[in-house]
């Protein structure tokens, strides 16, 4: 007798060629760096700035003619596109990090050209650090999605939660003077909302789709009419808390280029900062979040050990709220100083397209929202530096990288398999 | 510990699952549930294990009334339970899996994963189990997978395992295997429930049998009563266990698949290059155990699933490339596996689900209407000649039984022009009635010289239908034997060992 010869797995795996598409789009996009930005490119000087004016350490600008500096960008990128095709065609998908470089390469590219003999040259920490501030409610955002998706329940409802947070903390905030009031008072507000989510969701088992577009279209209609029914009339009192003040932390702050970005910030980031790895802890090496998990994949083996399904999917949802909650207090108390009718402007929807894009993951997610945290600086600086460019086409460059981004990552993680479905106990 | 069950009873709605079920279980005892489908064994072990709460009566435990408002409370009193349908996360490692819900944690309320890697170490090696803690348990083969619910339970210091259909996925050499397993563990004081409708398994390994049928002991049986015993308490009436047919009359080869490769969505092959040809008049089983290729065989022949190379011919015609109604006018009739989700509407009329085939045409169509009295006419005359038992042809499918709407699929697939029957798990979850009138069928259509394939994972029904036995494993035919061939040979095969 013999065995039948089987290779490691269940079942022997097809050798499927990657798609091409993704190498392609890298050439095209390097040939575009390359005859656009560097063979046609504008025959002025870029000059990169690193410091900001008030740092102790000044580091010296790095000026470089715009046409021989997008020419060799274009053409290492060129040469990490036909690599890209070279590996597809022997079998082997291009590697994330290829991506990354290259994208890195593809946005000096970008900001060069577009401030080629601009004054003020390319603001590096202007636009790193505005990025960081901008991407914040988007990374509160997603890590409730994460929170909620993580046990089983699809919230849509994270821009009804960020835009009450950011009510909520700008009325309170203004009344009582406190802006860590406001800031409180914005999480419980949010998890007030999600508690409704929550409970009809997992208790009368209402389409959690339905019930999230419903909250959302609530929000803004309550949010709306207070606005002008009261807020309005009577803004220096209940519309006008200001901000955080910037907290540097010694020492850290004083680093080069990375100290200002990430070291002289207001509470709000340094709250994203400790709550991103705290996510991470809690979901990937706590009993809780085995137990969130569980709850998420398959809830009727979770429940035969013992784990209250409901309870569990409950909290996880609600303390999400809170955590949109300080995502919307970012927008007001954190940045911009007062409340704007609809001032989350879609904010959430974007953050649950990073919660895919970051493949559940808190760490990706962030990353994730940090890239769209480009795109929103991106639209206002380019118009600065370079007034008469179709802004419009310039913003869409950053998205184009996000889906280069997802087709290298696609198809290699599933999503929580209970996700958005409710749990009926026998 | 001691077990007893006094007077359970459960109902659902109008329907009596469990009526005045009364039954003790000694330490290190293994006691057979033994019943068929539908005859409420598993609910009475939902009742045991906290799942559902019995409307009467009670459970003791060493002579103290316990009540377990879920599985968390039965658990910590010692109850162990493996249901049919694995209770793991497939994306946990095995250790994760059997630590959920009861996990050791270091001084920070971190998970302590080294401790439950020992903790799956120690009892694997107990046992002899041979499982690697830190395998993902989507890698591990069912068999594996089943150790890992056993793990699980011990883990949690089960006095008494309950086993649901412990063997349905297993071949017959794991199970052999689990019944070792059984004989070590009630060695070692722990009692066991095994709940099954499989005869020999339980001749095999019990020490006492209850029968259970519609809801109610009726009786209590030795292991040592034959099969015919067995079957006849647990059906309610005499039971022919043997399938009568003629010798088959070969007509033209009909069937012809050729290096069939068939992918799943992560490009795995599960139908691994595979041939065979099939004659008119002829039955051929494709025997295996769950999950190596079949469904994704029978699902490339009817044109559901995408066919990445290889070819599908039926008497010449070349379907390779063909869509399911294609496939269908060319005669071909397919019986799926799940007939609740492919078999069947269940919020549709049986009239309904009779035509659901032919409702593009005639004789069920008038124009672009649905031609209503010739639709009941048919209706009628089918529930007739195929013995569905129903009220009415305008109850919905969802009401019957799972017999009755097994035979609501096959006459709607029979009672087509048919040159080729695929018949996957034709009586899964079926009472032994409709087994024997289902069985007829599928011998009568050979008989009238149809191309007849059958897809089972039970042997029983493999060895009583077939004229040759292909055997599948991970997505390959092991071999092709007639079917003489012995259960001990078709059991190595269906393990991967070729002849």
């Amino acid at each position: 007798m013999k065995n039948v010869e089987v290779t490691p797995g269940m079942f022997s795996s097809a050798t499927v060629r990657p798609s091409l598409k993704t190498p392609i789009t890298l050439v095209v996009a390097s040939l575009v760096v390359l005859v656009f930005f560097g063979f046609l490119g504008k025959a002025g000087d870029i000059s990169f700035v690193w410091s900001d004016k008030r740092e102790a350490l000044q580091l010296p600008p790095f000026i470089v003619n715009s046409m021989f500096f997008c020419t060799i960008v274009g053409a290492v990128l060129l040469m990490i596109g036909l690599l890209s095709v070279a590996l597809s065609i022997r079998g082997t998908r291009t590697p994330v990090w290829l991506i990354a470089i290259y994208s890195l390469g593809a946005m000096m590219a970008l900001l060069g050209w577009l401030a080629t003999e601009a004054t003020q040259g390319v603001q590096m920490i202007f636009i790193l650090s505005n990025t960081l501030v901008l991407a914040i409610p988007l990374i509160f955002g997603g890590m409730a999605g994460i929170m909620s998706e993580r046990v089983g329940v699809v919230n849509i409802a994270i821009e009804g939660q960020l835009l009450t947070g950011a009510f909520v903390s700008a009325i309170v905030g203004s009344m009582t003077k406190n802006l860590y009031v406001g800031l409180i008072a914005a999480m419980i507000a949010a998890a007030l909302l999600s508690t409704v989510l929550a409970s009809l969701a997992i208790k009368y088992l209402v389409e959690q789709i339905i019930i999230g577009v419903l909250l959302n279209v609530l929000v803004i209609g309550v949010t709306n009419f207070l606005y002008s029914a009261w807020v309005d009339d009577d803004s220096i009192n209940l519309n006008f808390p200001g901000t955080f003040e910037k907290l540097p932390i010694p020492l850290l702050s004083e680093i080069p280029v990375l100290g200002q970005v990430l070291f002289n910030n207001r509470i709000t980031v340094y709250l994203m900062f400790i709550l991103v790895p705290l996510l991470w802890y809690v979901l990937f090496r706590t009993k809780l979040g085995l137990r969130a998990r569980a709850v998420g994949e398959h809830p009727l083996a979770a429940d035969t050990v013992g784990i209250n399904v409901a309870k569990t999917r409950f909290w996880w949802v609600t303390i999400g709220g809170a955590v949109a909650g300080l995502g919307g207090a970012a927008l007001t108390i954190g940045n911009v100083g007062s409340f704007g009718r609809e001032m989350s402007a879609g904010l959430g929807f974007i953050a649950l397209a990073v919660v895919i894009l970051g493949r559940w993951q808190p760490i990706y997610v962030t990353l994730g929202a940090l890239l769209f945290g480009f795109t929103i600086i991106l639209k206002v600086w380019a118009n600065q530096v370079s007034p008469g460019i179709p802004v419009d086409f310039i913003t869409m460059v950053p998205y184009l990288v996000t889906l280069l981004a997802v087709a290298g990552f696609a198809g290699r993680v599933k999503p929580p398999a209970a996700s958005g479905q409710p749990y009926v106990k026998g | 510990m001691k077990l007893e069950l006094r007077n359970i009873t459960k109902r659902f709605g109008t329907l009596v699952a469990n009526d005045k079920i009364s039954l003790t279980l000694a330490p290190g005892e293994i006691l057979s549930l033994l019943g068929e489908n539908g005859a409420g064994k598993s609910t009475l072990m939902n009742v045991l294990y906290g799942l559902l709460q019995p409307d009467e009566g009670q459970i003791l435990l060493d002579d103290k009334a316990v009540k377990f408002s879920g599985p968390g409370e039965a658990m910590a009193s010692g109850i162990g339970m493996v249901h049919q349908h694995f209770m793991l996360i497939p994306v946990f490692t095995v250790a994760e899996n059997v630590v959920l819900g009861n996990e050791p944690t270091g001084k920070v309320g971190n998970l302590d994963l080294e401790a439950a890697r020992k903790l799956v170490k120690e009892i694997s090696d107990r046992f002899g189990f041979d499982i690697d803690p830190d395998a993902r348990v989507q890698d591990l083969p069912v068999g594996a997978q089943q150790r890992v619910e056993i793990i699980k339970s011990l883990a949690r210091d089960a006095k008494i395992l309950v086993l649901d259909e412990p063997t349905a996925v297993l071949t017959p050499q794991e199970t052999d295997e689990l019944m070792d397993i059984m004989r070590g563990l009630s060695k070692n004081g722990t009692s066991i429930i095994f709940i099954t409708h499989k005869l020999r398994e339980v001749q095999k390994v019990a020490d006492r049998i209850i029968v259970i049928r519609q809801g109610k002991v009726v009786s209590e049986a030795s292991p040592k009563a034959t099969a015919g015993e067995l079957a006849s308490l647990m059906v309610g009436r005499e039971v022919d266990l043997d399938t009568k047919k003629k010798a088959a009359k070969l007509g033209a080869e009909t069937l012809v698949v050729k290096n069939l490769t068939v992918l799943d969505d992560r490009n795995q092959q599960m139908v691994d290059g595979i041939s065979f040809s099939v004659n008119d008049g002829e039955i051929l089983a494709i025997a295996g155990v769950q999950g190596n290729g079949q469904t994704e065989l029978a699902e490339a022949i009817l044109g559901l699933r995408k066919i990445h190379s290889g070819s599908i011919t039926v008497a010449g015609k070349d379907l390779t490339k063909s869509n399911v109604r294609q496939v269908l006018e060319a005669g071909v009739g397919y019986i799926p596996e799940d007939r609740k989700k492919d078999g069947l509407v269940g919020e549709f009329t049986i009239a309904e689900n009779l035509m659901l085939d032919g409702s593009f045409g005639k004789p069920f169509a008038k124009g672009v209407q649905i031609d209503f009295a010739k639709r009941d006419e048919i209706a009628s005359k089918l529930i007739q000649e195929f013995d569905i038992r129903t009220p009415s042809a305008g109850t919905f499918a969802k009401q019957l039984s799972g017999g009755n709407q097994q035979k609501v699929v096959v006459a709607r697939e029979m009672s087509r022009d048919l040159r080729v029957l695929i018949a996957s798990q034709p009586t899964r979850g079926v009472d032994v009635g409709s087994i024997e009138f289902i069985h007829e069928q599928i011998v009568a259509a050979r008989d009238a010289g149809k191309t007849v394939v059958i897809i089972s994972t039970e042997l029983d029904e493999v060895l009583a239908l077939a004229d040759r036995i292909a055997v599948m494993y991970r997505g390959r035919i092991v071999g092709i034997v007639d079917a003489k061939t012995t259960r001990e040979k078709l059991g190595k095969m269906m393990a991967g060992i070729a002849a």
